[in-house]
């Protein structure tokens, strides 16, 4: 058990801290920081999907007015470190995906520098490219282990032999579509070299964790950490994308260091986004649920394809959630990889949990449809007592008080195996299940400081509109026994002790930990009269760790939607989500992340799509016109609730990770509610009107 | 080509040599240093870009500087210039209409721009009556706010931002 701070400015809706600015926009992004006289760059882009560049004609480009530098393959300084493929920009002649970054325009201002950079002539030895993810591949391949270090298989028990002798079965294959993340404020960045000496490099980067950041940039550039300062206040959405940095950020590194003293912007445009800011893996997953009449299963399984770059691996676990999420005696979980010639795929909220909770929580579905057993009640009956992958009791497990409160909430009561007919519509509903993991991570220090009468709380974190600037002063006043008004935050600097990457829903259970055992710390010290400029820190690694329990956040996703019955359009007016998470630090930060998760998650469902052209190798709808992601209009009513969780084991906030659960298990709560409206089962994302046509009745 | 133009900027007078390619979303950010509008996409996909253009919602990356000589430009930044928020500035942290507030410069300054238009009357594709005056309902809000892309997804709460901002409680 942790010891739990008491919850005075935790648990208060306290409005943003950084609200102002980011209503009157002068928040400073990466490429908003003002700084003298910045030169613009503009990428070149490989324009094959595999081959060789045999020449790149820069002559046109460097004659035109304005310009101050071309880099290329050819020329481009050799970076002291090209282990991880996609940081080794320019740094060889072979292009590996369609985009991929084969030069950069630096000029003085960002039109000459896209014009200079059209004018570079590229010449090829384009190679037949391999694009194509199927699970019919002979040369699929099992990785060593998939993200987060997860096992990349598991099995229990004989899954054939229960699926042979179950009263029920359920085997059906399910797909999620390629996803970008597009967080609105592109990847960007000003980088600044001084020009004394080695130099020191400054990078006014849109992160979500300056510390990783740096840590990376050093490795490329063979940089001690003390030649590096790596700034970011805010960050303009990031979804994943920006956990690590993409090649981007080092060409922009490469090109300031050609031009020192002179700082450098370069801003992706939405269009690069699709080729060099990661992305979500397709997921095809072939699931399988065997079940006695009365819904309690004796088999899950889950055989996840996707892929990866043939550059650099990233395998998302895909599967990862069907090992702890119900009973079941026989259990197998597969991850198999196709290696492509594509961009490299990396974090999207939730990776692993959001794919990996639609196929089986659409099977789960349709198993209750197959017993005629109530969606929620079939659920209810598989609870494990217990984490059935490591056998190990749960901090706290409300998944079955989210569904009852949901239920309630919703209207659930009454509902039949169809929906009905409200004029030219079908109306149905749906439920299903999240899940998302409490997660801390190993490294994290913060600074406590009393200064001119206030606490100074400094630490390396991040704020992607997560909250941080707002919560984690709430933490700090409760671990000091002082009013939130009189503390300080300073975050998003590496000049503050280090902090881990804002991913995995991890950053306040980390963040706050340290921050709750530097407080300890200084009080311990000097009591509760300090002098001024009194200071101590804490570690993340000095804090209490339960490594008894398995720690989850559960929630319960509904769904009403409505599908018109001749022209196939899905509506979805209304969504709500209850979520058991332990304690909400801010009920408005928080709800925000919720309803902007489960959105988010109507968005997957019905509008995200990354239609990969795979004669050339890219994204076909690389923008926002062409790749959907929910508008205003497409969003009626969305509601979050919380239980009020007690989790004594988590942390000593009580708390758990909220950013990545609201978007788990919506989009399944959409198909199961429009398949309740209209008995067309919808196994493949994203639920567009050509799927649903040719079945309504 | 370069060519020199005026531009009044949330109330302060620039003359400012440009480039014919450059937008007015460059103008403001890489030239006069005012980076309140956002740039989200650069094609008119996303309204991070948006401003007051003499006094209409518009958007600046499509706006090429050259062809506003003259133009009178609020941004966001200048909806506070006298330090106080405007009310919709005002109800968008009340309703914590924004997460990362990438978007929000542009969906407050649009919001301004949609009270304004159905305080004239002018119907939208979700009006009942095309000729009767717009109410601020969900679907107005919604329908008439949808150039404003909001990735963080805080579209639930735009909505009675923009209706409190009105005058209209939700
Ligand atoms: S930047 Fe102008 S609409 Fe996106
Ligand atoms: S607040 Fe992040 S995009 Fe709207």
């Amino acid at each position: 058990m942790t010891e739990l701070v008491e919850p005075r400015a935790m648990g208060r809706a306290l409005v943003r801290r950084d609200g102002v600015q980011k209503v009157r926009g002068t928040a400073t992004y990466a490429v908003d920081t003002p700084v003298d006289l910045p030169a613009y760059c503009h990428p070149v882009q490989a324009t094959i999907a595999r081959g060789r560049v045999t020449a790149m004609d820069t002559t046109d480009a460097e004659a035109v007015d304005g310009v101050l530098a071309v880099l290329t393959p050819f020329d481009a300084e050799r970076l002291a470190s090209t282990e991880d493929a996609e940081y080794a920009v320019l740094q060889s002649d072979e292009v590996a995906f369609r985009g991929q970054l084969i030069g950069v325009v630096i000029a003085e201002t960002s039109e000459v520098a896209r014009e200079a950079a059209d004018r570079v002539r590229v010449s090829y030895a384009g190679q037949p490219h391999d694009t194509e993810l199927s699970a019919d591949r002979d040369d699929l391949y099992a990785p060593g282990q998939v993200n987060a270090g997860h096992e990349t298989d598991t099995a229990e028990g004989d899954v054939a032999a229960a699926m042979a002798a179950a009263a029920v079965t359920v085997e059906q294959t399910y797909e999620t579509a390629m996803y970008h993340n597009n967080p609105l404020e592109p990847h960007a960045t000003t980088a600044l070299w001084d020009a004394a000496g080695d130099g020191f490099l400054t990078l006014w980067d849109s992160t979500q964790g300056v510390h990783p950041d740096r840590a990376a940039v050093c490795q490329v550039f063979g940089l001690a950490e003390g030649q590096v300062q790596v700034i970011c206040p805010y960050v303009g959405g990031g979804f994943g994308s920006k956990g690590t940095p993409h090649a981007n950020v080092m060409l922009t590194a490469m090109a300031a260091r050609a031009l020192p003293g002179r700082a450098v912007r370069l801003a992706l445009t939405r269009q690069q986004m699709f080729f060099l800011a990661g992305y979500r893996t397709p997921t095809i997953q072939q699931v399988q649920l065997a079940a006695d009449r009365d819904g309690r299963l004796s088999a899950i399984a889950i055989d996840v394809v996707e892929q990866t770059s043939k550059i650099k691996e990233f395998a998302e676990q895909t599967g990862v959630p069907a090992r702890m999420m119900y009973a079941s005696p026989s259990r197998r979980t597969t991850h198999r990889l196709a290696a492509l010639d594509v961009p490299v795929p990396s974090w999207m909220r939730a990776p692993g949990e959001c794919p990996g909770m639609f196929g089986p929580e659409v099977a789960m579905d349709e198993l209750a449809e197959a017993l005629a057993i109530d969606p929620i009640e079939l659920r209810i009956r598989n609870e494990p007592e217990v984490d059935p992958e490591t056998g190990k009791p749960w901090s706290s497990r409300h998944l079955v008080e989210c569904l009852r409160e949901g239920a309630e909430r919703f209207g659930w009561a009454g509902r039949g195996p169809r929906g009905h007919r409200d004029g030219d519509w079908l109306v149905g509903t749906g439920v299903a299940a999240s899940v998302y993991p409490t997660l801390r991570q190993a490294t994290s220090t913060a600074t406590i400081r009393f200064a001119g009468g206030r606490y100074v709380v400094e630490i390396g974190a991040a704020d992607l509109g997560t909250g941080s600037w707002t919560i984690l002063p709430q933490i700090a006043a409760d671990a000091l026994g002082v009013d939130v008004a009189d503390v300080d935050a300073r975050i998003g600097d590496t000049r503050h002790p280090v902090a881990s990457v804002a991913g995995g829903s991890s950053g306040t259970n980390t963040w706050g930990s340290a921050i709750v055992q530097a407080a300890r710390e200084f009080r311990g010290t000097f009591g509760t009269d300090p002098h001024d400029g009194a200071e101590a820190s804490g570690d993340v690694d000095q804090a209490a760790q339960d490594e008894d329990h398995a720690a989850y956040a559960f929630g319960a996703q509904f769904v009403e939607a409505r599908v018109h019955a001749d022209t196939g359009e899905v509506r979805v007016p209304r969504l709500l989500g209850v979520f058991a998470v332990g304690r909400v630090i801010n009920p408005r930060t928080a709800r925000s992340q919720f309803i902007g998760g489960m959105t988010m998650g109507l968005s997957m469902a019905l509008h995200e799509n990354s239609v990969f052209d795979t004669r050339i190798g890219q994204v076909a709808n690389h923008d926002l016109a062409e790749y959907h992601v929910v508008s205003n209009a497409d969003v009626d009513a969305v509601e979050a609730y919380w239980l009020d969780e007690h989790d004594p084991y988590v942390n000593a906030m009580g708390s758990k990770g909220i950013g990545e659960i609201g978007i788990v298990g919506t989009a399944a709560a959409v198909s199961n509610a429009v398949h309740h409206a209209t008995g067309v089962r919808v196994r493949s994302l994203p639920i567009t009107l050509d799927k649903l046509l040719p079945a309504l009745p | 080509m370069d060519a020199e133009i005026s531009l009044r900027v949330d109330g302060e007078a620039h003359r400012l040599t440009v480039d014919t390619r450059t937008t007015l979303l460059d103008a403001l950010r890489e030239r006069l240093g005012n980076t309140s509008p956002k740039k989200g996409c650069d094609h008119g996909q996303c309204g991070a870009c948006t401003v007051l253009l003499d006094g209409e919602r518009a958007l600046t990356c499509l706006a090429l500087a050259v062809a506003y000589d003259g133009a009178e430009v609020v941004t966001a930044d200048g909806l506070a210039a006298d330090g106080e928020l405007h009310p919709v500035q005002q109800a968008f942290l009340d309703r914590d209409a924004f997460q990362c507030g990438y978007c929000t410069p542009g969906q407050v300054c649009s919001a301004v721009g949609v009270l304004d238009e159905v305080r004239r009357g002018w119907p939208s594709h979700a009006s009942p009556d095309l000729t009767g005056d717009p109410e601020l309902s969900h679907d107005e809000v919604a329908e008439r706010m949808s150039g404003n892309i909001c990735r963080c997804a805080a579209y639930v709460n735009i909505v009675p931002a923009v209706q409190q901002a009105g005058g209209q409680a939700s």
